[in-house]
């Protein structure tokens, strides 16, 4: 009987402190720790609060999953740590931008494919098309695939960005902090001059 | 309130840092912190003391704040001050020692473009440190210092560094008065949760074979923890073991305690953690050299594992009941839960787990062969415990063998008493933490067991320890020898030792008296009480070179990728087929 437990992707979504060096630290602490980062995003996601959100898809058994998301609690700049993955439904999505180069048949099949994978032309020239596809990471490989023999060129993917179904936001969620779902104030510093 | 006062950055710090009760800073000066240098000129709040390499000065702030459970204060500069550092920041990470350093940046138009002694700090310390900051503007620089001090001393302590770029240091900014500052992000847990504190106590009251498994986070949370420990493991009656930086949480010379567990622990504590049915982990983190082959470790136990780090819990070992806590305030809920449940341990399983025990301790573990004409480095760390034992006295170490002979054979009775590399392991940490110890507790007897070749690694500090008039004492186990690597190689690669002996040492009693200490030798068995009654008694920085057996090895020994069960006990043990997986693991 085999008893390794199996790794599995996670994706994992992270709210931080949008300061500088902060997606270092995110990056860092995969790689000194050897996990390993199947695609990360980053982008601000409050102007306001200066807040940014990353999300990384990640790869390893429960118990390297956990470290993860603990490990990721520990570093000072995080405000929160979503499992995306094992706590409930969420919805995922990755852009991609495809150049496919071909005249002929094969610049029509590409064209005809597109379509039926929605995928849009956003540039063309007589011999060329960029699509843009918006999908999950499995339709998106799909469709490279698919392209590949038609003249495929390169591809630009954002990587998967994703959020949790349902009404309840990043912070009235259950998971706030990997360090502890209860939130006692800081230590009152008193500054005399 | 918008109360704030008009300084130059430079100013800041030594504002904020007397605000933060600051009263010691540890450096070296350079271009780069010239600035704050002059405002340490300016007043008369802050004691600055100089060391002789910054990384003296990192070690030294980590034996103050382990000693008094302060937050410890080093001031390098940039460049070259701040990469001396890294071993020390390093070594307070893996320890969890609350420091923070504060570095010297080339003015912040020069960053990035090679200037002269520019280092990107904040990229080479993110790694070994607990969090970083590059403080850009004045205005920043009080915050960041009073958040640095947070972060450093909650949760699970560790390093902050803060590089102060030079024209920051000079331009004016605003320190704002009374500020609270709540964290944004970062506010640990301390209180465990309730329900499964219940669930943990009826665990405890109901175990047949249990034992307490207690490291460095106890000392991390502070006295009272140790207290609170100390009364829980007296109330049940259970054995208690410690881990190399959890001695002294426990008093050393109370028959429940058995003695350091791990690779160099005792036979019965070992043992004890083997066979037990309820392992009580308490600020203790299941390292390698404690757990020995995982597959192998305690596989009949239940475990409970308290720690203030959630990446701390389920490490190594997944355990039955993790409490994410302070150790004081959750020892505190099961101290109330047991006393209002009146919860009472299982005497008569007790009993015999005791008697179990008492037999493992029978074998008499660190026994060894007294000789007439050498001096055993066992025997001098036991002669030193009894010159030493009562005397308000502090111990730091260097690391190998001296070092887990000082862990077996000395005994603490109190927390903060014990300052040693565990994590890291890092060579010439004992005479600079020694150093930090004595300028905390000036009265204080400070002893670093060192090690020959350790005590050559910051043998400069002996110049700081003259200035300031520190009474350290340096007692050295000389074997002539890279003890600890020598036994590994005896063991792993058929007693080829290669590059393990200390060839053209020096005479540390002349080295000694050219630094201006008192310098002292025994080589003979008889000369040793003698040389340690003056080495204790002279008001004087002394080093007393203890001219050992150069063949000793440390036992017992759990060899690397051996169960924890399997001790080698002494030289008589045949000498075990190392797996190759074994040879991998150090
Ligand atoms: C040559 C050599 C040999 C060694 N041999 C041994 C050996 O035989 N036996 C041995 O034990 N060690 C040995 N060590 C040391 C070993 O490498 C580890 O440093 C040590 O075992 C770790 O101790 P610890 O588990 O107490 O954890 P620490 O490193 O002290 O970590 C403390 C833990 O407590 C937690 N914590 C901190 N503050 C709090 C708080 N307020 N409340 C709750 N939790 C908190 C932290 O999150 C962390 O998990 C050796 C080292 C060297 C250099
Ligand atoms: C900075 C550093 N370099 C190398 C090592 C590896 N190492 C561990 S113990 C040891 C030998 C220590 O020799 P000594 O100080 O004489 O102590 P002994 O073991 O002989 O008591 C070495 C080289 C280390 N721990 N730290
Ligand atoms: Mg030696």
């Amino acid at each position: 009987m085999n008893l390794e437990p199996i790794a599995r992707a996670h994706t994992i979504a992270v709210l931080v402190d949008n300061e500088a060096g902060v997606l270092a630290r995110v990056v860092g602490l995969f790689s000194g720790r050897g996990y390993n980062i199947e695609s990360l995003t980053v982008a601000e996601v409050d102007a306001v609060k200066r807040m940014s959100r990353i999300t990384i898809v990640t790869k390893g058994t429960p118990m390297v999953i956990e470290q993860i998301k603990n490990q990721l609690g520990r570093l000072v700049p995080v405000h929160a740590v979503q499992d995306l993955t094992s706590e409930g439904p969420h919805v995922a999505r990755e852009l991609a931008l495809i150049k496919v180069e071909g005249t002929g048949e094969r610049r029509v099949e590409s064209l005809r494919i597109a379509d039926i994978f929605r995928a849009r032309a956003v540039d063309s020239t007589t011999h060329s098309f960029i699509f843009e596809m918006t999908g999950s990471t499995e339709k998106l490989d799909a469709f490279i695939g698919l392209m590949r023999p038609l003249g495929l060129v390169e591809v630009s993917r954002t990587g998967v960005v994703a959020i949790r179904r349902g009404a309840s936001g990043f912070e009235n969620g259950k998971m706030a902090r990997a360090n502890g779902d209860e939130r006692p104030r800081a230590k009152k510093q008193r500054v005399k001059v | 309130m918008s109360e704030y006062q008009e300084l130059t950055g430079a100013e800041i710090v030594i504002k904020a840092l007397v605000d933060e009760g600051v009263d010691i800073v540890f450096g070296y000066p350079g271009g780069a912190v010239l600035p704050i240098y002059d405002a340490i000129f300016a007043q008369n709040s802050l004691r600055h003391i100089l060391v002789r390499q910054e990384a003296g000065a990192a070690h030294a702030a980590e034996g103050y704040a382990r000693s008094t459970g302060k937050v410890g204060v080093l001031l390098v500069t940039s460049g070259p001050g701040a990469t001396n550092v890294v071993t020390g920041l390093t070594d307070a990470m893996m320890d969890s020692i609350p420091i923070v350093c504060l570095t010297g940046q080339v003015a912040t138009h020069l960053i990035g473009n090679d200037a002269f002694q520019e280092a990107d700090t904040v990229g080479i310390t993110r790694p070994c440190t607990k969090h970083n900051y590059l403080v850009r503007d004045a205005n920043d620089v009080g915050r960041v210092i009073h958040e640095a001090f947070y972060v450093a001393r909650s949760g699970r302590p560790g390093p902050v560094v803060v590089d102060l770029p030079k024209d920051v240091q000079l331009s004016i900014g605003r320190y704002a008065a009374a500020t609270e500052v709540a964290h944004r992000t970062y506010r640990p847990r301390v209180k465990g949760d309730s329900t499964k504190i219940e669930a943990a106590v009826a665990m405890i009251a109901a175990a047949k074979r249990p034992l307490f498994y207690t490291g460095g986070g106890v000392i991390n949370a502070g006295r009272r923890a140790s207290e609170l420990l100390t009364e829980l493991v007296r109330l049940t009656g259970y054995p208690i073991t410690n881990t190399l930086m959890g001695l002294g949480a426990y008093p050393g010379s109370d028959p429940q305690f058995l003695g350091m567990v791990g690779m160099h622990g005792l036979y019965e504590s070992n043992l004890a953690m083997a066979n037990c049915d309820l392992m009580i982990a308490v600020g203790s983190r299941f390292d390698d050299r404690v757990t020995g082959k995982l597959t192998a470790f305690s596989k009949g136990s239940k475990k409970i594992h308290i720690d203030i780090d959630p990446s701390s819990i389920n490490k190594n070992v997944p355990v039955d009941i993790g409490i994410v806590g302070d150790v004081g305030s959750v020892l505190d809920d099961i101290l109330k839960v047991w006393k209002k449940k009146r919860y009472k341990p299982d005497a008569k399983a007790l009993k015999a787990w005791w008697k179990q025990i008492e037999q493992w301790r029978g074998r008499d573990c660190l026994r060894y062969r007294k000789t007439a004409d050498v001096i055993k480095p066992q025997y001098a760390i036991e002669r030193l415990y009894h010159h030493i034992k009562g005397r308000d006295a502090y111990i730091t170490t260097e690391v190998g063998q001296h070092q887990m002979w000082a862990a077996q054979f000395l005994r603490f009775e109190e927390p903060n008493r014990w300052m040693t590399s565990g994590g890291l392991g890092t060579m010439g940490y004992g005479l600079p933490a020694a150093m930090g110890v004595q300028v905390a507790h000036p009265d204080a007897l400070v002893i670093d067991v060192a090690g020959e070749a350790s005590i050559l690694m910051n043998i400069q500090e002996l110049s700081t320890i003259i200035q300031y008039h520190l009474p350290v004492k340096v007692f050295i186990l000389n074997n002539h020898y890279m003890g600890m690597v020598r036994q590994w190689q005896e063991l792993l690669h058929g007693g080829r030792y290669a590059e393990t002996y200390m060839d053209a040492l020096p005479d540390f009693v002349k080295l000694a008296e050219a630094f201006g200490a008192v310098g002292l030798r025994a080589s003979r068995p008889e000369e040793l009480d003698d040389v340690i009654q003056q080495m204790i008694t002279t008001p004087h920085p002394v080093v007393a070179d203890i001219v050992v057996d150069p063949d000793e090895n440390c036992f017992p020994m759990i060899p690397s990728g051996a169960a924890h069960y399997e001790m080698l006990l002494g030289p008589e043990d045949a000498k075990p087929e190392i797996s190759a997986e074994g040879k991998m693991l150090v």
